[in-house]
């Protein structure tokens, strides 16, 4: 494939529509890769509470905010780009597609505002 | 603007090659003039397709720079600025020589999808009235337009992806005639949408809205399929 073919391929595919599609696909492969250690995490509290202790200080860590800062925005964006999908699939069909992944974005970032503003005062 | 245009089109059938030419610029020129321009002056043997050269029978369309176009339409000034085209047969569908592609798999599945207009009335009964206001004659308003030319089939990832997908027009198609009240196989035809390859398929990505050169949206008539069907299975008729 010559680079100009490539570059044919990603225009093609550069309207909002295929961007939804491909955030909301690639957020959702995040969070399924992340649900184990969150799940691990958890079950250590089962074994006492000196292990969950020591990671929640490990926690604490700003580079450890920075990426649950992620994951929050990520599960955000997850969650309102498949509520916009339902409503594309039960829905009467909409043409302010645009406008509701938009919508979904501002959502994302206003989560994400909202656990950093937490994480600063927690 | 520079004289003439680098142009590289696909010679052969699956196996195969890009051959370069060089077509002189001109004023208003489309990529169907460059192409014609090979075919009679630099490449006799060149096959490609094109009858109407107005946008009426979407039968020129191919992978302009990567992107499925009618190329009757498409204004060399738009796509290759930089005096560059590669022009290619319709992705997602066979290549039969150079830049004819093989429509067949794209017909076979409007059939597949129910697509052919099965009447419920006999000889002698009266016309049937379809007010251009009803409910369901305005959903099916823009899907009727389509021509088939198999633009969105070739910007389709699932339909790359998966090849049993039937495809944005098959099912676009499949839309028109659920909202015929004229027809009378709706069930059967739900059924034929709803199974492996149906519409529940589709991620919704708009690729065939974004690439469909007379507007129309495939993506809501699929949208419109699924509600259908959700309902038809909570009714106990799929």
């Amino acid at each position: 494939m010559s680079l100009q073919q490539a570059a044919g391929r990603v225009r093609s595919r550069s309207h909002a529509g295929y961007v939804a599609y491909l955030v909301h696909r690639l957020s959702g492969l995040a969070l399924a890769v992340f649900l184990p250690f969150h799940f691990f995490v958890l079950g250590n509290a089962l074994n006492g509470a000196a292990g969950l202790d020591d990671f929640l200080l490990w926690a604490a860590n700003p580079w450890v905010k920075l990426g649950e800062w992620l994951l929050v925005s990520a599960l955000a964006l997850h969650m309102a780009g498949g509520i916009r999908v339902l409503a594309i699939e039960f829905l009467p069909w909409s043409e302010r597609q645009k406008t509701y992944i938009m919508l979904c974005i501002a959502f994302a970032i206003a989560a994400g505002l909202l656990f950093l503003l937490a994480a600063r005062h927690g | 603007m520079a004289e003439f245009l680098t142009v590289d089109i696909w010679r052969g059938g699956a196996e195969g090659q890009l051959q370069r030419f060089d077509v002189p610029r001109s004023d208003n020129q489309t990529v169907l003039d460059v192409v014609t321009h090979v075919q009679k002056v630099l490449e006799p043997s060149l096959a490609y397709r094109f009858a109407c050269r107005v946008g009426m029978c979407g039968s020129c369309a191919m992978m302009v720079n990567g992107k499925a176009r009618w190329t009757c339409r498409t204004h060399v000034k738009k796509v290759a600025a930089d005096g560059r085209l590669t022009l290619e047969p319709l992705a997602n569908l066979p290549r039969i020589r150079d830049l004819v592609a093989d429509l067949a798999p794209f017909f076979d599945k409007w059939q597949a999808a129910g697509g052919q207009f099965k009447p419920q009335a006999e000889l002698g009964d009266d016309f049937a009235i379809v007010p251009p206001s009803g409910a369901a004659r305005r959903q099916a308003d823009e899907a009727i337009e389509c021509i088939g030319c198999a633009v969105c089939y070739a910007s389709c990832d699932v339909v790359a992806g998966q090849p049993d997908y039937l495809g944005p027009a098959a099912l676009n198609r499949a839309w028109t005639l659920m909202n015929d009240g004229r027809d009378g196989a709706q069930d059967e035809r739900l059924k034929a949408v709803s199974g492996a390859g149906g519409c529940q398929n589709c991620h919704t990505q708009q690729g065939c809205r974004d690439a469909c050169p007379k507007g129309l949206n495939p993506t809501r008539s699929i949208a419109g399929l699924k509600r259908m069907s959700l309902m038809a299975l909570i009714e106990g008729r799929l």
